[in-house]
């Protein structure tokens, strides 16, 4: 593991959390959508936080994918799930909002899940032999 | 009964948001081993490639189309429930999901500490939900 690669980890961790608090705050402002209209969904994109909070999950679909490209995916996924945690904080610290004890029990487990996976290897099996790259690295072990 | 049917529309958009996103994640995981290091290929090879690269792999076409199925269906959800609910409760079900799922169709070596990450971050999404 490099910087470059924990820099990825963090855009996956970030963009996910705060791109979907923003379609939830649009998806309020467009209303119930009913099983018998569900072509409305599609013009929910143009509600503009519904819009911003697309673009945050298109950065967020980049960095998943670059880190799927050398972790596998059951070391990406709980290892990114520090976005909750993130959200949290800002949710307690910036927003000055009440964060119960059931909640920091919550925080404690994500982030001893997270350090849990990311103590390990972040590749357990050697990929099929890529497309352009004749020589595949190796696992790395962090 | 408008609750109930509220409710139950939101458990059916999270089964269906659970389902989606664990296939896409693993056609979208099989597609990137295949490409390679997308960062170095990027280097090697420039964007337009990288990028051409991908678009006609058919696991990541797939996956997209799986991962826009699941988009679709937590809008569903969040227009009948709060992020509360429909996020912990699919995410933390998704973590399950993709561990199982990894170990089947990806054959990664799903050890005790993974399953150990995979259900400690499940558990605490959903306390940090509570």
């Amino acid at each position: 593991m490099n910087v470059r690669k924990y820099l990825v980890l963090a855009g996956v961790s970030v963009f996910a959390p705060v791109g979907d608090s923003l379609l939830s705050y649009g998806m309020k402002q467009v209303g119930n959508v009913s099983l018998h209209d569900l072509p409305d969904l599609l013009f929910a994109i143009a509600n503009p936080w519904v819009g911003i909070g697309i673009l945050l999950l298109l950065g967020f679909f980049a960095s998943y994918m670059t880190a799927l490209s050398w972790a596998d995916l059951t070391y990406v996924l709980p290892a990114s799930s520090l976005g909750y945690v993130l959200l949290a904080f800002i949710a307690r610290f910036a927003l000055h909002e009440k964060v119960s004890a059931t909640r920091w029990l919550g925080i404690a487990l994500v982030s001893g899940g997270v350090g849990f996976v990311t103590s390990g290897p972040e590749l357990t099996r050697r990929p099929p032999q890529p497309q352009i790259n004749r020589q595949p690295k190796a696992a790395e072990h962090s | 009964m408008h609750h109930a049917s509220s409710n139950l529309n939101a458990w059916l958009a999270i089964l269906a948001v659970v389902l989606a996103s664990s296939a896409g994640d693993v056609l979208l995981s099989r597609a990137m081993k295949q490409i390679g290091d997308l960062g170095r290929l990027r280097a090697e090879r420039g964007l337009s490639f990288l990028i051409l690269l991908i678009i006609r792999n058919r696991y990541f076409l797939l996956g997209v189309c799986c991962m826009a199925l699941a988009f679709y269906s937590l809008l569903f959800g969040l227009s009948w429930n709060d992020v509360s609910l429909i996020g912990p409760a699919a995410a933390s079900l998704t973590f399950v999901a993709n561990a199982v799922a990894a170990k089947i169709f990806l054959h990664e070596r799903v050890d005790r500490r993974r399953w150990g990450a995979a259900l400690l971050v499940a558990a605490g999404v959903v306390l940090m939900a509570l």
